[in-house]
């Protein structure tokens, strides 16, 4: 929590200029399912209807295969927002997704090929 | 889910939970193994409570808007890994159901000045079966206890690791994350032999 401070809130301190659903239109379903680890990127096609500001800045982010949770973090916005947006986006053509690997839980085996590979990229990084 | 017909271009993601009480260290280790500056992003979480008026008895859902601070991890061109701080405050503890969802595995983070803060997140770990250790964060000033102590005290499993760390020194973080990993590869061969 920040202290309070006298004189007028500027920038970043007076907090959203919009209110946050203002921006999916008020909705608050995505069109799709999106996970916070859904990867998406732009497909290059550009959609024929016009994109508002907001649209556009998503598919600005989405130039390599960034996370939905990355994407909501940049436009500073929850999660679920940033997940109306992307799946307009998707509706459109102008970006695509991919669900995440989901690793099963409990008794099932983890795939032990992809563990071995995670196993060898964080070793590289010692 | 849309199209998904480039999915060869897309890495798999993958997610690892960096649990542990308020104030453990878990956004330092986050942000010490993390490629990327540390983000933050707001989720709107469902909580099935059970209704407090008696008349009614029956099960309630509530919404509650949590904020997770997670990192990357970019492994090699096809695996990316995640790693998200769990919110420290225990009445958030329902969150971790979906939070845990399809997540490889979890490290408890721990301070020996402060060891029952872990508990709840133990407690979850071991009954939703998901693979985890417990990494104990080495503050200053605090007494150095070696692991077979910590051990007893949170009366771990024999096979669960339990090693040391400083969360700051992103060696030390991804020589965790190595741990894990390691330990989830071998409790898999495990269950394995035990199956046969």
């Amino acid at each position: 929590m920040s202290e309070i401070v006298e004189g007028p809130w500027l920038d970043g301190d007076a907090g959203r200029l919009v209110r946050p659903y203002t921006v999916s239109d008020g909705r608050t379903k995505p069109s799709a399912h999106f996970d916070l680890l859904t990867l998406v990127m732009a497909t290059g096609t550009r959609p024929h209807s016009y994109l508002g500001p907001d649209h556009s800045h998503v598919l600005g982010l989405c130039g390599g295969p960034l996370s939905v949770a990355e994407i909501a973090a940049h436009i500073r916005q929850p999660a679920m927002v940033a997940k109306v947006l992307l799946s307009d986006l998707v509706d459109c053509g102008a970006i695509t997704a991919r669900a995440p690997e989901r690793a099963p839980l409990g008794s099932d085996p983890t795939d032990r090929d992809l563990l071995e590979a995670v196993l060898d990229g964080l070793r590289k990084r010692l | 889910m849309g199209s998904v017909n480039d999915s060869d271009l897309f890495p798999t993601a993958l997610k690892i939970l960096i649990a542990g009480g308020f104030g453990v260290g878990k956004t330092t280790l986050v942000s010490s193994v993390s490629e990327i500056e540390p983000l933050s992003t707001e989720e709107l979480l469902t909580q099935v409570s059970v209704a407090t008026d008696d008349l009614e008895g029956v099960e309630k859902k509530t919404t509650t808007t949590v904020a997770m601070d997670f990192g990357r991890i970019t492994l090699s061109a096809d695996h990316v890994l995640y790693l998200f701080g769990t919110p420290g405050q225990e009445r958030f503890w329902f969150m971790w159901d979906e939070l845990s969802a399809g997540a490889l595995g979890a490290v408890v983070l721990a301070d020996t000045r402060r060891l029952e803060q872990c508990f709840a997140a133990v407690d979850f770990f071991e009954r939703r079966g998901i693979g985890f250790i417990v990494a104990v964060n080495q503050f200053d000033g605090g007494y150095h206890y070696d692991p077979e102590e910590v051990r007893a005290a949170i009366d771990l499993k024999p096979d669960i690791p339990v090693v040391l760390c400083d969360a700051r020194q992103s060696h030390s973080g991804t020589q965790v994350l190595v741990s894990l990993v390691q330990h989830l590869i071998d409790s898999r061969s495990q269950h394995v032999i035990d199956v046969i």
